[in-house]
Order: structure tokens, then sequence, then C-alpha cells
């Protein structure tokens, strides 16, 4: 670990490629996969006379986001905001200057609450969220010796939000970017896929003494993944105090996260220092949203994943329970359907199967919640089964492991399988009586305050019973036997 | 005030507009008188001005977000100075 | 049909007495005999222009006839028409074949007319003399050693030299109206976003306007009715109720010696000073008096903040220039250099191919201009004085219902005279740049003669979307005199 005579400080600019059909200013399809340059239009490809015409369903994404940001309120968004130019010549910029905004974002301030690994619930402010376009695509395999364009990603949507430096280390900054991922997703804004590059954040990291003036920062682009995000501020971060720990200095620049080395590496590109040279687009004319508009979006807003979480902690729920299940909206559209008028005494097994076996069947099949092959109906069964005495928690988790290969409905592989729990006392004292008779050793080391002893014994006893025997009542009938001996 | 030789050279590297010793003499001395002229600017008081970015005061006009553009690749790239199985393409790109 | 008017045009084609094909010809042939002198035109595709022709005639034998159909129309070689070569006047797009149509093309094509050509210009719009074309400078009709003015000189010429019987242009700065002074034609620079910017190619977005350059007002009136309009692919075209600009033409006023009786006519007091030539003064005070003598009472007005208007207007333009011609960078279309080592040589050594001098002039200051340090000291200042100018209109509208006073400082000058000194080039727009800083239609009209013989403008400034008033206005002063009616000697 990093040593605690430093502090890291990051803030993060995470770009979130929103889920419209078309593009920010033209009417060409955003679907991912098309041959190259199929889904680049005149004004994509930037042909002389073009004019960009900016999409109300990206506008209305990052309304939505602005209200989710800020608990509802609306007073983060900028009534007045105002696209702006920013020039510089890059192959996979056709107009040589992205439409960007500078001054007068769509969105201004708000926060993402978190659960830091080290400093319990923090909220992560943020400075700001705009709207801009997205860039082509540069591919370098050797076409004749050269790069070639693919301009089909070219002014794709995106919301750029960009974090305060609130962060003090690479987990609370992957902390914050799920957070922010789970929130996206969860309003429909963007789909979230990181593969895809829909999702992708730089870091802003420097390093300093506690207490002290902010170090120079060096920014990390374009991490697509949870896990690159960690490494690189780790990689990042050390490097920066070795730096400074051998007596060197370091300048502000722009880096790249090699995933094969682990290393971070200025890009050439990016080092000739830039002038962007913004301006006010005067192409396109102040963006002027209205309250009727802003509370048109209001009412269409799900449930927000806090207000969400808190009705789960209402449930039982610990807070770490609570937050899996407000990972996704479909999660949480799955635990709350679970959940609801179920009673309270089987919603913490609910809730176990929700976070482990399912979750861990989902991930496995890289499915979501909203396509699990067990429903809320039939784990609720199940429970019921638990609860009444007739299941054990290993026989639910066996029907559960069943119907999601498809055997049937768990009534029926209950039946089929014979699974019964064996819950009556008489019949668990007998088989309590042989193992205790047959394992004096046991015994023996269990009076001599071996608790580890009596595991054992418990283990014996549902072995005895081909794991049928009720543990509870096991626990209970073996406990009183030896304490009887 | 008036524009040195190195910003002259400056500017054009930001423009992407290559320029000779001699060509960046003569543009600024050109320069120079320009910025006379665009100097006169300054003599006026507008610390009380909202500044003007559009030739009116309107605001804009949003389109629906519906697909409305098609495949026209072929034809674009008819016109382009290098094509390679439907990519443009340029001089290595160094990142 | 050297002289006829578009409405005499259509008559006489409506009339079957002569064909399009045969009226295009007629001007197709008059192009072959004086472009190589005039060089008016950048490309001319008869078979093309023929092709439409015949499409035209027969739409009118069927009927389907509109007010321009089968009238041939030359356009600015800054309006992407498909199929068509559209180079801006540039190397950069001297193989630049148009993959589609500008939305003014569209209406045109819509309107049945016939595409006679793309006129010259001065590099993406960027002169005031129409030299800095890289197909070479045009001649003005009425003294071959002398500019048609700029930018859009071709389609000047055309127009005046009768081998085009109108033409589109565009104006950032006067590029229709101080042509139209210096050849003796009708031009007109509507509002601000009254005809779309589509397919336009961008010299500075904020202020370029689509708009005519004509023989008369009432032709010009008519292109309008066709070139006006909404489109939702420009952001910053304005949703204005379509109009007949032609309505106020045929009403008959109460009083037939006085038909611009109630009018109040703003004279800009400050636009008579230092710096306008006296054989230019004279055409247009007599202009001011012709308007009272059809029944306008004459208001001083003022606009102080205008003089500022050439300094704001050489931060703003080349501004947005800059930035606009980015896209031209050797990677999709237009001119990529033979030789280069890498892409950034690629970029600088094709921009300075592809543009010419005054292009590349215009990037760098803009560049400049928006460039960290100088954007407030520049750029806002700029904006603010646009705003200044903006508000002198506003206040002169409220005591006056046009402004009017001198198109150009002086008559159409030598060739080369100004060529080196940009300064003194860019002082030409002094009248009419204020116009498009405030987003205001404009026009100019021929007023007289000045030194050698030389055609002399007279500007008018109206209010928002008054185009069909100042049309009516200059109709009732060209029914009154007869100098538009002039032509160059030769034609």
């Amino acid at each position: 670990m990093v040593n605690p005579s430093w502090e890291i400080v990051i803030g993060l600019e995470t770009h979130a490629q929103l889920s419209t059909v078309s593009k920010m200013f033209s009417g060409s399809s955003t679907a991912f996969g098309a041959a190259p340059n199929t889904q680049a239009s005149a004004v994509d490809i930037a042909l002389p006379g073009v004019l960009p015409v900016a999409n109300r369903g990206a506008v209305e994404r990052a309304i939505r986001f602005g209200l989710a940001v800020n608990g509802g309120s609306s007073d983060n968004i900028n009534r007045r905001s105002v696209f702006a130019r920013k020039n510089y010549f890059y192959p996979d910029l056709p107009k040589g200057y992205q439409i960007s905004q500078l001054d007068l974002p769509i969105v201004k301030g708000g926060g993402v609450t978190i659960l830091s690994p080290t400093r319990g619930e923090i909220t992560v402010k943020l400075t700001r969220a705009h709207l801009e376009e997205d860039a082509g695509k540069s591919l370098h395999e050797d076409f004749q010796g050269m790069s070639g364009i693919d301009l089909n990603r070219a002014g794709t949507p995106l919301l750029e939000i960009v974090s305060e430096p609130d962060m003090r280390s690479a987990g609370e900054a992957v902390a914050y970017a799920k957070a922010l991922h789970g929130l996206v997703t969860w309003i429909g804004i963007c789909d979230g896929n990181m593969q895809e590059g829909s999702f992708r954040c730089d870091a802003n990291v420097s390093v300093r003494r506690p207490g002290g003036p902010l170090g120079t920062r060096r920014e990390i682009k374009n991490l697509n993944s949870f896990r690159f995000l960690q490494q690189a501020i780790e990689y990042e971060a050390r490097w920066q105090i070795e730096t400074i720990e051998d007596g060197g200095t370091v300048k502000q620049a722009t880096v790249l996260f090699d995933p094969d080395t682990g290393e971070t590496r200025s890009m050439r590109s990016k080092e000739d220092a830039h002038d962007y040279r913004y301006f006010p687009d005067p192409d396109l004319l102040p963006l002027v949203v209205s309250d009727a508009w802003i509370d048109e979006i209001k009412s269409t807003m799900p449930a927000l994943p806090e207000m969400v979480r808190n009705k789960f902690i209402e449930f039982g729920l610990s807070r770490a329970q609570a937050e899996h299940h407000v990972s996704s909206i479909e999660t949480a559209k799955f635990a709350l359907s679970t959940f609801t008028e179920t009673p309270p005494k089987e919603i913490p097994d609910l809730s176990n199967w929700i976070s482990g076996i399912l979750s861990a069947k989902l991930n496995a099949d890289g499915l979501n919640f909203s396509q699990s092959k067990v429903s809320p109906e039939q784990l609720r069964f199940l429970s019921g089964k638990v609860a009444d005495g007739t299941l054990s928690g290993n026989m639910a988790r066996e029907v559960i492991d069943a119907v999601w290969v498809g055997e049937g409905e768990p009534d029926a592989i209950i039946e089929k399988r014979g699974l019964k729990q064996l819950s009556d006392s008489g019949e668990i004292e007998k088989i309590v009586d042989q193992v205790l008779a047959a394992n004096a050793k046991s015994v023996e080391e269990f009076r001599a305050g071996k608790d580890k002893a009596f595991n054992a014994l418990v283990g014996q006893v549902m072995k005895a019973s081909k794991g049928k025997a009720n543990p509870a009542q096991v626990n209970e009938i073996l406990k009183r036997k030896l304490s009887q001996l | 005030m008036s524009l040195t030789l190195d910003e002259v050279h400056r500017i054009a590297v930001l423009a992407r507009i290559e320029v000779s010793d001699e060509q960046a003499l003569a543009t600024q001395a050109q320069l120079n008188d320009i910025f006379a002229l665009i100097g006169e600017m300054q003599a006026v008081d507008t610390a009380a001005v909202e500044p003007m970015s559009h030739a009116r005061d309107l605001t804009m006009r949003l389109r629906e977000d519906v697909v409305t553009e098609h495949d026209q690749r072929e034809l674009f790239q008819s016109i382009a100075p290098r094509v390679d199985d439907g990519l443009y393409l340029v001089p290595k790109v160094i990142e | 049909m050297l002289n006829l008017s578009l409405k005499q045009l259509s008559d006489s084609l409506a009339a079957k007495q002569v064909s399009s094909v045969e009226m295009t010809r007629f001007f197709l042939d008059r192009i072959a005999k004086h472009n190589d002198e005039l060089n008016a035109f950048i490309t001319v595709d008869e078979e093309k222009t023929l092709a439409q022709a015949a499409a035209a005639d027969a739409r009118i034998a069927k009927g389907d006839v509109a007010p321009l159909t089968g009238i041939p129309v030359a356009h600015k070689d800054i309006f992407c028409a498909r199929g068509w070569l559209t180079t801006c006047a540039s190397k950069m797009l001297s193989n630049f074949i148009a993959p589609y149509d500008a939305h003014v093309i569209s209406r045109f094509n819509d309107a049945g007319a016939v595409m006679l050509g793309k006129t010259n210009m001065d590099e993406f719009a960027m002169g005031s003399s129409n030299e800095t074309s890289f197909y070479g400078p045009v001649k003005n009709p009425w003294d071959m050693t002398r500019v048609p003015g700029g930018s859009s000189g071709g389609s000047a010429a055309a127009v005046a030299a009768r081998i085009a019987p109108v033409a589109t242009a565009t104006d950032t700065g006067g590029s229709i109206r101080q042509p139209a002074a210096l050849t003796g034609l009708t031009g007109l620079k509507p509002t601000y976003g009254l005809v779309s910017r589509y397919g336009m190619i961008a010299f500075a977005s904020s202020l370029d306007q689509g708009g005519v350059l004509s023989k008369s007002a009432e032709d010009a009136a008519l292109v309008l009715n066709v070139m006006a309009g909404f489109d939702a692919r420009d952001s910053t075209s304005i949703e204005h109720a379509p109009e007949d600009y032609t309505r106020d033409l045929r009403s008959t006023s109460a009083d037939p010696a006085q038909p611009l009786a109630g009018l109040r006519v703003g004279v800009v007091k400050e636009h008579f000073g230092a710096g306008l030539s006296a054989d230019v003064g004279g055409p247009v005070q007599a202009a001011l008096e012709q308007f009272r003598k059809l029944g306008a009472t004459l208001v001083d007005v003022s606009t102080p903040s205008a003089k500022l208007a050439v300094p704001a207007y050489y931060v703003i333009a080349p501004a947005e220039a800059s930035s606009n011609l980015s896209r031209f960078d050797g990677a999709r279309y237009g001119h990529r250099a033979a030789d280069y080592r890498d892409l950034a040589e690629m970029y600088s050594k094709s921009r300075a191919e592809g543009f010419g001098s005054e292009v590349k002039r215009r990037i760098l200051i803009g560049a400049y201009v928006l460039s960290h340090g100088y954007y407030d000291a520049y750029y806002v200042k700029a904006q603010k004085i646009r705003r200044l100018i903006a508000n002198d209109f506003a206040a002169a509208f409220a005591q006056c219902d046009i402004v009017v006073g001198p198109t150009s400082p002086t008559v159409a000058f030598p060739l080369g005279a100004k060529a080196s000194d940009p300064v003194q080039m860019y002082l030409n727009d002094i009248y009419t740049i204020p116009a498009n800083l405030a987003g205001l239609p404009a026009m100019s009209i021929p007023c007289g003669f000045g030194e050698h013989g030389l055609p002399v403008g007279l500007h008018m400034v109206g209010n928002y979307f008054a185009e069909a008033q100042m049309l009516n206005i200059a109709h009732q002063y060209q029914l009154a005199t007869d100098w538009h009616a002039r032509a160059p000697e030769g034609v």
C-alpha cells in the first residue's frame, strides 16, 4: 500500500455515452458495430456547408442526470447553457473542433454519495456535467502504412461528468465510478457498456503531504474498466511519490495506461501545449430549458438509488446488503418485487440469495436481474418452505440451482428429488444418540472445552440424516444431550 | 500592441499552416497593420455591455431523437484523397 | 432577352414565345462569348444545364409552373450543388464535387429554375474585389480594368454583363451589396436566418447570409420568394411565416405621385463624413432628394458605434472563419499535399498549398484573437462592440423606418490597386458591415454614376424582416428613376 505520509488526491472526468438512437448534432444512427463510416453522415464527416442541430433526447438525458445528482432538485440545471467549439486538429475530429460546453454547462454542481473503503459514507461533489460530441476512431493497424479513420462514432452524444478532487484512494475512485455507472444506467441515460466505450473515465491524480497544498496533477486518459481505473491510479500515485521522493518533480501531463505493463506513460500527441481557442459556437444558439420541461422530465424519473436503498434498510437489511441491491435498477426492481408482501422474517434469506447465489449465476452467464432464470415468485415460494421448516437453506439453494438449469417449477423439483427436511424431534434425537455413541472422542474433546468438536458432531448428525435434518433442531438437541451427559 | 515573429510562428502552428521564415516576416507586417485597425476598439468602454455572439438574441431549436440519415459512404468517399476498405487513410497517428 | 425582367422572361416562357432550352442556350452562348474576358464563371456545364432546361420545359408543358420555372439562374460557387464542382474559389476545393445540395439550391430546383453555372468569387468569400479567387480576378463589365467588388464579384459581373438574368450571392460583411454598388445592380442581403445556410460553405457563421444580385428590386423580390424559408437543418434558420415579397410591389398607393408618403428615411450623418468620395456622395444625396419627392420624410439618425464596425468585424469574422476552415485538412476531401513526412506535415502543407494568402491571413488573425490570453481583449471586446452597434440600430429604428447612406466609399477601383494593402481593402466595407453585425436586412440599389462613369450604390438597412417594405421602397425608386436599367456599354 501507499506510503501513509502521502495523501493521494483524485478527481474523475467521466464520459457517459448517452443512449439516444441518433447523434448529438446529426440524424445518424449511434448503433454500435456498423461497418466503418456507414454511420457517418455529411454532418459527421464535416462536409463543407453542413450544420449541426442538437438532439432533444440528449438534452433530456443530461437534465435527468442533473436531477438525479441533486436530490431531485433542479437548481443545478442551467436554464441557459451554451455550446462552444474546442479547436484542435486530429484525424478523428473531422471539423477540426469538438462541440462541447465550457462556461455555461447544462449541469453545475450536485453530488454522488459513496461508501469509502476507509472513510465510511462520503459525498463526492460534482463540479459540472456538460454535453459534447464524441470523436471518431483512429485504427492503428497498418493500412498501406497509414492509419485508418472510422467516423461512425464521431458525433455520438456524451455527457462529461466532472467531479471535484474529493477522492483519496484508488478504492474511493472505483467506488465513485461504480456508483456513477449504477446511476446513469439506473436513470436510463447510458447503457453502461464499458467494453464498447459507453462509460469511460479520465483520472486526475496528484499527491501531497497530508494537509499540504495540492500537488501537480497528471491526467490518465480513457480508462474503460474499474480494474484498470484501480491499477492505473495505484501505479500513477506510486510513481509520483517515488518521483518526488527521489528528488524529482511531477510535471502536468496527459498519460495513457497500458494494461499489459500496468504502467502509465505520457501521450506524445498531446505533448505540445494545447490552446483550444474555445468560443461560443456561432452555428448553435443558446440552449434554454424551461421549468415546464424540467417538471415533465422530473415526473418520469424513477425513484433514485438512495431512496430505494433506504427502503431496503427499512426492510431490515444491512447497509452492505442494501447497497448491493441498488447496484443496478434491474437488481433493485428484482429485490423490491421479491420483498414486497413477504413476511419480514423471510427477507434476510431472500436478500442473501439475491446477493449470493443469484448474483453469482447471473454474473457467470453475463446476465442482469431482469434476465434471471429464477423469478421473485419462485424465490418467495422457497423462502416460505424454509420458514415453515419444510426445506433447509441448503435444500432451497439446491432447488434454485435446479430451476436455473431448467428442471421445472420448485414444487415439482422438491417432489422429484424428495427434498424434505427432517423436523421430527424424535427421529433427530435417535440420530443424535447414535452419533454421540459412535463419536466418543469428539464428545471428550467437547467436554475438554474444544468448541470445534461441537461443529464436528453437528456435521456427523447432518451426514447421518443425509442432510435432511433441520439444523436448528439438531443444534438444540445436541446441546441439550451434551449438557445432560 | 504588435505581434512578434515567434507569435506568428506559434499561431501558424496552431492553425496548421506551414509558413516559411520569409512568409512569416511579410505576414507579421500585415497582421500588425490589421491589429492597429482592430486596436481602435479598445478606446471604447464596454464594461457594462453584454457580449453578442449571434446576429439575433434567439434560442436553440432542438431536433427529435430520430435516425434520418442513411449510409452514403460510397458517395462521400468517391471524393476522398485516400481510402481503404471504407476507412479514410491518413499518415500514422501517434498517441 | 438581354434586359428583360424575370417576370417578362417568365411570361414569355408561359406564353410559349420561347422555351427554357432556347432561353438557357441564349445565356450559355453569351457566357461562352464573354466569360473568357470577364471570368465571372468558374464552372459552366452546358449538358447539365440544358438537361435542367429541358426538364423545366416539360414542367411548363404540363402547366406545372412556378414564377422561376425555366429561368436560368447563376449560383455563387459557395453553394454546394450535387454533382457540380463546388470550389468556393479555392485550390483547397478545386477537386470537390459536392455530394449534396444546399438548401438554397434545393429551393431553386424545386421551383424549376435552371442552374446556369457556378460564379467566381473571392476565395471562401474573403475579399472585397474578387482578386483573391484561385481562379483569377473577375473584371467589372463597366470597365474591364477595374474590380467588380467582392466577394460575390462573379455573380455581380455576370448579371451586370447580362450573361445571366439573375444570380445568387452571399453577404458576410457586404459581399452582395458592395459588388451591387460597383456594378450597377440591385443587391439584397436578407435578415440573418431568413435564408438557410445549409450547404452554403461557411465563412463567418454568425454573419453569413444568402441573398440575390439582380437587375431590379422586382427581380430580387421574386428570387427571395424562392430562397427564403425555414430549414430545420440550420439551427439559426428562423421559423418565420412565409411571405410574398412581391406583394407590396403590386399594390397601388393612395397618392401615385407620392408612393413613399409617410415613410421616414433615416440618414446616417456619420456616413457622409471623411472617407466618402465626393463622386459617390453626390448621387447618394440626389437619391435622398428623390425619396423626399416620392413622399418620404428624411430624418437624421446617428449610429455612433458604427465606426468600430470594421475593427469588430475583423475580429469576429476571422475568429469564426479560423474555426470553420479547420475542416479543410486534406483528410476526407479537397486538396491533399503530394509530399508529407507525417500527419502534422500533411495538415500544414495541404493547408498552406490549398489556401490563398488572404484566407491564410484571416485564419491566422482568427487563431490569434481566440488564443489564450487574447480572447477577452479581442473576441469578447468585439462581441460587446457588436452589441453596441445593434443597439444603435434599435435606437435609429425608433425614429425611422429605414436607414440609408452610401454602399461603398468609392466607385469601382482598378484591379490591383488595393490588393497589397489589406487594411485599405477592409475599409471598403465600412458602410455595409454594421448590418451584418446586427443581423439586419440591407440592400444596395443603383443611384447614379460617379467618376469614369462608374455606378454608385445607395445603401438601405431595414428592421428585422422588413424585406418586403425595403423591396417596395427600392421598387418605387426604380419606377421613378432608370439608374437600375442602365447597362454597361458593349453589352
